[in-house]
């Protein structure tokens, strides 16, 4: 019988839950991501005005460079201050 | 795996002889084991194949062959003289100076011909060899097995597994990989690094198990170690070149006596197909990327297009030929150093300049090709490598021109003026912002470490390649050249 040597990393992928979704936005604050794309900006400006509208916190973060994920401390800031988060993630 | 490979061996002094029934000089040598086995010595006869061969000798049966495995016998029958369990002196087949040398005893084999060639011992045989050397092998291999149904084509199950990169691969059995292994002095469980994006520990045998299933040969396995590792570094960011919707790979540039000494072609079609050493040694790094960090197209690569490059873009420099330092010597390292040099790329993009014949000319081709890159438009982006080919470099050769007076002299000729490249400008959308492009401001096509040259190609064509980079700079993947270690 031929066995063959698994070249992977053999990791398990770990199963995980969607944090249960918001009924609404009225009491929390929604951090608002640039991750540095061109024009990241003009969607987040036009994301505000609308939360505006309606009342709703936001708070701004930005990611040093869109090609290398978001350092941990970025991460672990916007899990603190807020309730919810958009990324702008295309130019 | 069995620890047979401390395994001493049956008598640690004297004599002793390695034959077999299936092999006429052993036949022929049994008068020379009689005279032998009357001395008042310790003398052995060990068989590879029959328990009674020969008759009337008391003879130890080497079954498994793990006797001859330890005593690294190629040839039937070979005669040891074995002194505190190590081989003192031996003589393979039969040569009558030799077996007396050994055995210390004149006058042996009388009525023999001097000398008579022997036979390939039976560990030689190919399938045996492999067992043998599974058994015997110091490493421990710890990855998962894959039990494959008797019906089950290897290659098959491997596409069937998500493992290959579309196409075939070789199965990496345990036999394969302990081969491989042999090509480093590393042990299989150590770390080379953690390797994004799933930041997987990488260990050296997970590296072999893709170089095997690449097609890499055990003695480039060293250049496949330095490349995952150097890939792994936050300043290559592999990660980002994974998931990046760009074209871009890894592109391996290997300097130093490592690529003579494993037959890697920096000449005709260098950056083509042909040579096993350039193309597996690219396709290794990829596979390692796919399998252990988990980046496959359509999950973490989002690439639009993609490039072929991606399945290997691997090749050395000519540094015999070229005019220049090396690109690793540029770099800081010595020229007798091996090195291997990931840069995020992909292409090549064409340089025809078959007129010119002074640099001047040959420079300016290089800028109107160099300005290409990405979009003419924009500046200070993508990094390039420059491949210069033997017709071309001799041009900068004869004039005297250093790397450094090239490259100064295509930034000079790059330095792209506000008007001209702001977005909008010549109709055209896409462009350096206009606000800041205003006011007379100019752009350096690339920054001062994003151009590259290396010498590589045959000697005929003036035809130059660029190789066009990612996003430079240490917010995205910068030039990474890592030492390649045994």
């Amino acid at each position: 019988m031929t066995a063959l040597l698994d070249p992977t990393s053999e990791r398990t992928v770990q199963e995980r839950q969607l944090s249960p979704r918001l009924p609404d936005l009225g009491e929390g604050t929604v951090a608002l991501l640039d991750i540095s794309k061109p024009r990241g900006d003009v969607f987040i400006k036009r994301l505000e005005e609308l939360f505006a509208e309606r009342g709703v916190s936001v708070k701004h973060y930005r990611k040093p460079t869109f090609s290398k994920p978001a350092p941990l401390d970025l991460r672990q800031q916007i899990a603190a201050e807020c309730t919810a988060v958009v990324e702008a993630l295309a130019d | 795996m069995s620890d047979e490979s401390t395994m001493a061996l049956p008598v640690t002094d004297g004599l002793l002889a390695v034959v077999k029934d299936d092999c006429e000089t052993c036949h022929l040598v049994v008068p020379v084991l009689a005279e032998l086995a009357a001395g008042d010595r310790t003398f052995t006869v060990v068989s590879q194949d029959q328990a009674d061969f020969p008759p009337g000798f008391e003879v130890l049966h080497d079954r498994e062959l793990d006797i001859s495995w330890k005593l690294q016998t190629e040839t039937t029958p070979t005669i040891y003289r074995l002194a505190e369990g190590e081989v003192a002196d031996q003589q393979a087949g039969w040569l009558r100076s030799g077996w007396e040398r050994v055995a210390g005893t004149p006058g042996l084999g009388a009525g023999l011909p001097d000398q008579r060639p022997g036979c390939g011992s039976d560990t030689m045989l190919p399938d045996v060899y492999q067992r043998l050397m599974r058994r015997h092998s110091p490493h421990r291999i710890s990855s998962r097995r894959v039990d494959l149904g008797s019906a089950e084509d290897p290659i098959e199950a491997a596409y069937a597994r998500g493992w290959t990169d579309g196409l075939p691969v070789t199965p990496p059995t345990e036999e394969r990989v302990a081969r491989m292994l042999e090509g480093t002095s590393r042990a299989p469980g150590e770390v080379v690094c953690v390797l994004p994006p799933d930041l997987a520990e990488c260990t050296v045998e997970k590296v072999a198990i893709n170089a095997v299933m690449a097609g890499c040969l055990p003695e480039y396995l060293p250049v496949v170690l330095g490349a995952v590792k150097a890939a792994a570094t936050s300043r290559f960011n592999i990660h980002g070149i994974s998931a990046t919707t760009y074209f871009t790979g890894p592109v391996m540039v290997v300097n130093g006596p490592i690529r003579r000494r494993i037959g890697m072609n920096s000449g005709i079609n260098a950056l083509g197909q042909g040579n096993r050493a350039n193309l597996t040694i690219g396709r290794a790094l990829n596979l390692v990327v796919r399998n252990v960090g988990g980046s496959r197209p359509g999950g973490v690569d989002r690439a639009a297009l993609g490039s072929p490059g991606k399945l290997s873009f691997c090749f050395p420099e000519d540094e015999e030929g070229s005019p220049w330092e090396s690109l690793s010597v540029e770099r800081g390292f010595w020229p007798e150093d091996s090195t291997v040099t990931l840069f995020a790329g992909h292409g090549p993009i064409e340089i025809i300049d078959q007129k010119s014949r002074n640099p001047e000319s040959l420079a300016r081709t290089f800028a109107l090709q160099l300005r290409m890159v990405g979009h003419p438009k924009l500046a200070g982006m993508a990094d390039a490598i420059v491949v210069v080919s033997p017709e071309h470099a001799r041009i900068f050769r004869e004039a005297g021109w250093s790397k450094t007076r090239l490259r100064r002299e295509i930034h000079a000729l790059l330095t792209l003026p506000g008007a001209e490249v702001a977005a909008g400008a010549g109709g055209v959308a896409e462009g350096m912002p206009p606000q800041v492009a205003a006011g007379g401001k100019e752009f350096a096509k690339y920054t001062a470490e994003g151009l590259w040259f290396v010498h590589a190609g045959g000697d005929a064509g003036m035809f130059s390649a660029i190789i066009s980079g990612w996003i430079g700079g240490a917010a995205s993947s910068q030039m990474t050249t890592a030492a390649i270690d045994n």
